[in-house]
């Protein structure tokens, strides 16, 4: 069995189970939801017509809403000690990182879209004109965030305090994304298509390739105690 | 000419730290391949230390560690498919079945046919009527002898076992031992960390006493009068035991 049937193992196990318990993907939706709510009541109505806000709405939500699932990764591995048991299986330790980094893309992605519907209707965004390109910068923007947020998750799960911890770590690495994912899809949203954001998504690119590399690299040092 | 027997576990001068605190101090062990040898000590002796050690959970801060002829530190990766765990946690997934996790795990440990390895091991252990079950409405004990089925599965030479015994009923106990009993028969290495001290003599071929991070006393159980073994235990631990003393 490969590298990457073993990664999928571990991805569709984090699937199943979180089927089963709805935890991880429900808390996200909710808490993106009443970011963009919130968002919306606090802004003023004739700016939220404005191109200007609604890119830092979206990603504002997209971010707050994904820390919470990265949260549940591998707290979810800490129940009955699973993350020592995975850790014993005879797998290259980056055999597990991109097994955990797979279904947090897939939860983050769902998340992501549904979100960005919810933000259309409240924003008045042409849903049909803007959703593919909307959909792969959200893609590219959740490989990054996911590659190095669960890595950071990793780090963390031992750590009392590990919901703050993982922000205080995670949000200054994600500056580069959220400035990148904010600037493409101001362009989308203004009607420019993807080609305006054309270097922005160079760099959301080029960000995901280091940073997913970086964390393969390292990972074995973020699980080892 | 004889030659000695090869050792499955070789500890020289071992120190684990935990911060500035050392829960191994100089641990020194010799077990030959076969063997199963019983540690016993009281809590915080560092025995649960030792076996995560031997199992590659953790690496030692000082010293050599080598199990099956393997470094430990150095090459962990090449170790984990010849050793199994058995501990008080059960590193069972709650949302997944009984079947699910064993899959799960056979895959992850590459065997050709984990279906049909897992089917023998829940029979096995007695689990095979409730396999589509969630381990999150299993008791204590059952997820217990799941624990065991799943430690079973890549079936390995070295079997690490600390404190097997909690919380396991009647039932799940005699079952444990008779595992036990046939991975013995089968020539495998056996460590089992334990408190009680008849569960821990019963089938041992080897009895050793750790006391505040270090083995102070080891015999083969030939040498051990089981009438008495327990005033000794309590000799060599100290009725005041305290670790920092």
């Amino acid at each position: 069995m490969g590298f990457l049937s073993r990664s999928w193992a571990i991805a569709q196990k984090d699937i199943i189970a979180e089927l089963r318990a709805r935890e991880t993907v429900f808390s996200m939706l909710l808490f993106g939801f009443l970011v963009i709510l919130i968002f919306n009541f606090g802004i003023e109505p004739g700016l939220r017509e404005e191109n200007l806000v609604k890119p830092g709405v979206l990603w504002a939500a997209f971010i707050f809403a994904g820390i919470l699932g990265l949260n549940r990764s591998f707290a979810s591995e800490k129940e009955n000690d699973c993350l020592q048991g995975l850790l014993l299986c005879p797998v290259d330790r980056a055999v597990i990182y991109l097994g955990k980094l797979l279904g947090n893309v897939v939860f983050t992605f769902i998340m992501g879209i549904v979100v960005f519907v919810f933000f259309s209707v409240l924003y008045n965004v042409d849903i049909i004109a803007t959703f593919l390109p909307i959909g792969l910068i959200l893609l590219l923007t959740t490989i990054g965030f996911s590659a190095v947020g669960t890595l950071f998750s990793a780090v963390s799960v031992g750590i009392k305090a590990r919901d703050v911890i993982l922000s205080i770590l995670l949000f200054p690495v994600m500056v580069p994304v959220v400035l990148a994912a904010a600037k493409s899809s101001a362009s989308v949203l203004d009607g420019g298509g993807l080609s305006g954001g054309g270097l922005w998504l160079v760099l959301l690119v080029v960000y995901d390739v280091i940073f997913l590399a970086v964390s393969v690299m390292v990972f074995d040092y973020a699980v080892e105690e | 000419m004889t030659h000695a027997p090869e050792p499955a576990i070789e500890v020289r001068g071992l120190w684990k730290y935990f911060g500035h605190f050392p829960a191994l101090r100089g641990l020194d062990l010799t077990l030959a391949k076969g063997r199963f040898l019983t540690i016993f000590g009281p809590n915080g002796a560092g025995k649960t230390t030792l076996i995560r050690v031997l199992s590659t959970q953790l690496k030692p801060s000082e010293g050599s560690v080598s199990v099956g002829g393997v470094d430990v530190a150095a090459r962990a990766d090449l170790l984990r498919h010849r050793i199994g765990l058995i501990s008080h946690n059960t590193y069972l997934y709650a949302h997944l079945t009984a079947l699910e996790n064993l899959l799960f795990f056979g895959r992850m440990y590459g065997l050709a046919d984990p279906r049909t390895r897992a089917m023998d091991l829940l029979t096995e252990v007695g689990l095979a009527g409730r396999m589509d079950d969630r381990v999150s409405g299993y008791s204590r004990g059952m997820q217990q002898r799941l624990s065991i089925a799943r430690a079973l599965l890549h079936d390995p030479d070295i079997m690490f076992l600390d404190e097997p015994y909690t919380g396991l009923d009647q039932h799940a106990s005699r079952m444990l031992r008779g595992v036990l009993e046939t991975l013995h028969t089968r020539d495998r290495t056996i460590v089992l960390t334990t408190h009680n001290i008849d569960q821990g003599l019963e089938m041992c071929d080897d009895v050793a006493i750790q006391v505040r991070g270090r083995l102070v006393f080891k015999e083969p159980i030939g040498a051990i009068d089981r009438g008495t073994f327990e005033e000794a235990y309590f000799e060599h631990v100290g009725k005041d035991y305290r670790w920092d003393s």
